[in-house]
């Protein structure tokens, strides 16, 4: 079977409708797992004492507002060559998710920074470039709702998607460029070399990023499947009005 | 082409066409920062580029709905469209029209308004420089945002909702290159990356332009 199968409407209604269930079991399950092992039963740092929780939720969440907008980039770019419907709604439902995980990337930052950095903002590379894809997302989802007829509205968001992340890139390396940063570099692959992250968060952060990941399937099939019933519903007032 | 820069232009500069309107708004933003600021000069020379800068920006963003709005009210957009000549190049000749009438004239009367924003001599020359080689990516990168709206009826805010985050990386480096030549540092690499945004950008989005317009006329 062809992963192309999947962009038929209905057999991705009947095998999504099937593992959605299980998606969010998993899903329910890492965040638990992840979450309480983070919060309760690791020790508090030497030098940042509890706030070094804010780890668990802060990291993923991140990690998800960048995979987000390149899965949008992915399906945006299946929509333009190959114009399946189901790819153009993917892109769409995913969309309020990432900027939902930016905005919370955003605002933990902020709780952490206060105690750590003692200050709730600063114009550091990470924080700005962070910013500047929030304003992706909403430009992204404004343009959505702003166009009336459904195929154009996802030809216009899957062209903007792709010149966005060209810019977003290209933002990225000129905030750094601008300003050097006072936000530490990711730890999270350096495990073989020095200063790298205790073990203690190493694995309930690792299976809390695994309950991001679910989590943010588990949403973007509920909303794909929501919208491509808005769409069928579309459909079937139109047939009502011709008949 | 020269007909279809021609006629841009004309409408430009003809009454209601906008041409004197992004220039009394760069000139307002630049008497409303001291005001706001205060007129201390040492404070004004420091944050002199990088005002002129984003007051630059803004007045460029000013008329971008205009570049395809009003041909595709009237009709003229769907003859371009079947007109022999590429819509790709209707895109660049259109972005050519807007900066020669914004973004060209902004960067002549900018060292005026950098006197009264007290910027430190040196910088003159870099601050010409920066705008002269930055201001046609903010055309481009526009007239890309605007052929996105075209289809709507109040597109403006959304327009600059779309165009702002993509403006982000020229005036990060534009403003980088008048704000090091102001204090006399070493500006070549900021030059060199604000000259390849405008070289990328007028190669390729004249290309996703074309396609965004295509899809508002099927």
């Amino acid at each position: 079977m062809s992963i192309w199968e999947f962009a038929n409407p209905r057999n991705f209604m009947r095998i999504s409708g099937r593992m959605l269930p299980w998606f969010a079991a998993l899903a329910v399950l890492t965040l638990a797992t992840g979450l309480i092992w983070g919060f309760f039963f690791t020790p508090d740092d030497y030098k940042q004492g509890a706030t070094v929780k804010i780890l668990f939720i802060h990291v993923p969440a991140a990690m998800m507002a960048i995979n987000a907008w390149i899965m949008m980039l992915v399906t945006s770019l299946i929509w333009v060559i190959r114009r399946h419907h189901v790819s153009a709604l993917a892109a769409r439902a995913a969309a309020p998710a990432g900027l939902t995980f930016t905005l919370i990337a955003l605002v933990t930052g902020a709780l952490w920074g206060q105690p750590m950095w003692n200050t709730w903002w600063e114009w550091d590379p990470r924080l700005t470039s962070f910013l500047i894809l929030c304003l992706f997302y909403l430009g992204y989802i404004a343009l959505w709702s702003a166009i009336e007829d459904p195929e154009a509205a996802a030809d216009l968001t899957g062209i903007l998607c792709i010149v966005g992340s060209v810019f977003a890139v290209l933002s990225r390396y000129a905030v750094k460029f601008w300003n050097q940063g006072l936000h530490q570099d990711s730890t999270i692959l350096k495990v073989g070399e020095e200063d790298p992250l205790d073990v203690a968060y190493y694995v309930p952060l690792v299976i809390s990023i695994v309950g991001f990941v679910f989590f943010f399937i588990v949403i973007v099939l509920l909303r794909t499947r929501m919208l491509i019933r808005a769409r069928r519903l579309i459909a079937l007032e139109a047939r009502e009005r011709v008949g | 082409m020269i007909a279809l820069l021609l006629r841009d232009l004309t409408l430009a500069f003809r009454a209601g066409g906008g041409f004197g309107l992004g220039l009394a708004f760069f000139l307002l933003v630049a008497v409303l920062v001291p005001l706001g600021v205060g007129p201390e000069s040492g404070i004004l020379a420091i944050i002199a580029p990088g005002i002129l800068w984003v007051g630059a920006l803004l007045a460029s963003l000013l008329s971008l709905d205009r570049i395809f709005a009003l041909d595709h009210e009237d009709g003229s957009l769907d003859l371009l469209a079947t007109a022999p000549l590429p819509l790709e190049g209707v895109v660049a000749i259109k972005a050519l029209a807007h900066w020669l009438v914004t973004g060209l004239a902004l960067t002549l009367v900018a060292p005026l308004l950098a006197v009264l924003l007290n910027l430190p001599a040196a910088g003159y020359p870099w601050l010409l420089l920066s705008l002269a080689v930055g201001t046609p990516a903010l055309s481009v990168i526009g007239a890309f945002g605007a052929t996105l709206t075209i289809g709507l009826r109040r597109g403006g805010l959304l327009l600059s909702l779309l165009v702002l985050p993509l403006y982000v990386p020229t005036l990060v480096f534009g403003a980088e290159v008048a704000r090091r030549g102001a204090a006399g540092m070493a500006l070549a690499t900021p030059l060199a990356l604000l000259a390849a945004i405008t070289a990328g950008s007028l190669a390729l989005l004249p290309f996703a332009a074309a396609a965004a317009i295509r899809v508002n006329l099927r």
